[in-house]
């Protein structure tokens, strides 16, 4: 018995770990499918109701509008925090005074919650007394600036507070990787007569591959679950103008009781994740297999 | 002749002296206005919380304070005074401490084992084990929701501290387990092995050998976990909205809140109060925050 004990023993201690995910992660993730496809109200129902929520789902105005958001949301959220990163990243790569002063400056939304972020941010954006009303006083009369309320303009707010809070992510990856690129690289494209545009555009950026990849992988995924930021900055208003997959989720299951569309709602945000998460981690398991 | 070439290499060496010197020039010009566009938020945040509304009326979003006024910060944490419908920071302040504590604790603890084990006391489909926790980083929390709502209710601690510290802990686990084993595959084998044929057992050598070399990346895991404990929203507010309710959410129902005067000030001291802890640490330990960070997300 003991001597069992002490043989199982890294097995026993791996267990709870185990199990808990187990439950809470895949057990879960599989109830949640499985009331997807019931006619679930307010508390959830067992007998199977086929793929009506689904198709209650795709028609429903609310959910294709939050969808769209999505879409236009990960797009911009990407390419600026892409942009964004990498400039900064490769200027600050040059030998520059002050950078550790730099780089916590422009680390730092990192550290807050997406709540305290959407409060600065709808503070700063808010038409009467914001930033509006800075640039009526600084003599720009005719200055408007009220995306904040404007139903076409409200899902760029989102968009300028969420890349404020994740530029920075991108330049501290884009950094590290052009710290772990050798010197010598770099001298001998420049003894070649490259100058630096033609180093970074043919030969550093390219070598980079992996962290856009990464950077790709990790923005797409916040942009996905994005959720805070929106029930901060607008609640997914105005009207229902800049709701997200996230918002509505939470917001079928809990303020209208529609536990079953929920649920399906929830289903389709797994798989867009799924989609983008399981060929990531099939290529860096092969990469380290291969190390 | 050989003058005449020395001159104008002369002159071609000035002259791209002066486009380093441009270029130099632009580099940190684009550098300080992006610095300004980080600070600015932070700026506002802070001057506005330090004015009184009269003033915030009458100026612009940028104008200095006339005084350092602790007034709406005072608001902000203690309230007014007044029974109903007073909200402010102080007791949910008190639930994050005892929410992020045990639930920063229990899951560096649990994954510092299992990193243990992935490592060092390696099992046939140990890579498979470590993939199918790996997976628990990445799924959208909207897919576990509703059914942990259920768990917690069944339980009896949903809407409780002691509810969120188990939510917290699950879902950490994934996380905690990825820095440790990252961590620990460095570890030479050899160590662990010598130890084994000395007669030393699993925990002996988890504590004598991997314990005392495991600072860093405790730091950074406690880091990583603290950060996301304290500034988590979603968990917060679909399983605890009364009086259990971590500060992220009484932060959203303060400002949410439709008192017939809009408090920016008193809005914008809430929002530093409940940014302030995680924003100590990150300027305290911002290495072992951006170490967490780039690892947490990279993965290996």
């Amino acid at each position: 018995m003991f001597k069992w004990l002490e043989k199982n023993l890294p097995k026993i201690v791996m267990a709870p770990a185990v199990g808990l995910i187990g439950w809470f992660v895949y057990g879960f993730v599989l109830w949640t499918l499985y009331i997807s496809f019931t006619n679930s109200k307010i508390l959830p129902k067992y007998e199977l109701w086929g793929v009506g929520q689904y198709v209650k789902l795709w028609g429903s105005r609310k959910w294709l509008i939050a969808v769209d958001n999505l879409i236009i949301f990960t797009a911009l959220f990407l390419i600026f925090c892409v942009v964004i990163g990498i400039i900064l990243a490769i200027f600050l790569d040059q030998k520059i005074r002050a950078e550790g002063v730099l780089r916590t400056i422009y680390l730092y939304p990192m550290a807050l919650s997406f709540i305290v972020t959407g409060t600065a941010w709808k503070w700063i954006l808010n038409p009467t007394l914001g930033i509006q009303k800075m640039f009526i006083d600084w003599g720009f009369e005719n200055f408007t600036f009220d995306w904040l309320v404007n139903r076409e303009m409200a899902i760029y707010t989102i968009v300028i507070a969420g890349v404020w809070q994740s530029a920075g992510f991108v330049m501290a990856l884009f950094l590290a990787g052009l710290r772990s690129v050798e010197d010598e690289i770099v001298k001998a494209a420049k003894i070649d007569g490259a100058n630096l545009f033609t180093v970074y555009w043919k030969i550093l950026l390219p070598m980079m591959r992996p962290v856009f990849f990464t950077s790709f992988v990790i923005l797409v995924h916040i942009s996905i679950k994005s959720y805070d930021l929106i029930v901060a900055l607008t609640q997914g208003g105005p009207g229902i103008s800049t709701t997200m997959p996230a918002l509505y989720m939470t917001q079928t299951a809990f303020h209208k009781s529609q536990v079953g569309l929920s649920a399906a709602s929830a289903m389709m945000m797994f798989m867009a994740v799924a989609a983008v998460i399981i060929p990531y981690l099939y290529s860096e398991l092969r990469r380290e297999n291969a190390r | 002749m050989q003058d005449k070439v020395h001159t104008s290499y002369k002159q071609l060496e000035q002259r791209s002296k002066y486009t380093n010197m441009f270029l130099r020039w632009f580099l940190y010009l684009v550098l300080i206005l992006f610095a300004l566009y980080f600070i600015f938020p932070l700026y506002v945040m802070i001057v506005t919380s330090l004015k009184t509304m009269e003033e915030i009326r009458q100026g612009t979003l940028l104008t200095w304070p006339s005084g350092l006024n602790f007034d709406s910060w005072a608001v902000a944490w203690g309230g007014r005074g007044y029974g109903a419908g007073d909200t402010f920071l102080k007791p949910y302040f008190w639930n994050s401490i005892k929410m992020v504590v045990p639930a920063v604790f229990f899951s560096t603890f649990i994954g510092a084992m299992t990193g243990y084990v992935l490592t060092k006391w390696r099992f046939k489909g140990d890579q498979w084990v470590f993939l199918f926790l790996l997976f628990g980083c990445f799924i959208p929390f909207q897919a576990i929701l509703l059914p942990m709502a259920r768990t917690l209710g069944v339980l009896g601690i949903s809407n409780s501290v002691i509810g969120l510290v188990l939510v917290h802990t699950v879902y950490g686990i994934p996380f905690t387990t990825l820095f440790f084993r990252n961590y620990y595959i460095s570890v030479p084998t050899e160590l662990v092995k010598a130890a084994r044929i000395d007669g030393a057992g699993f925990f002996k050598i988890f504590f004598k050998i991997l314990l005392p070399i495991s600072a860093p990346i405790i730091v950074v895991t406690v880091i990583w976990q603290f950060t996301q404990i304290w500034n988590d929203f979603l968990f917060g507010s679909t399983f605890s909205f009364g009086e259990a309710a971590p500060i992220q959410v009484a932060l959203n129902n303060m400002v949410l809140s439709s008192t017939s005067v809009k408090e920016y000030n008193v809005d914008m001291a809430s929002a530093i109060i409940a940014g302030v802890p995680t924003l100590i640490v990150y300027v305290l330990a911002g290495k072992y925050f951006i170490r967490g960070l780039t690892s947490g997300a990279v993965k290996g």
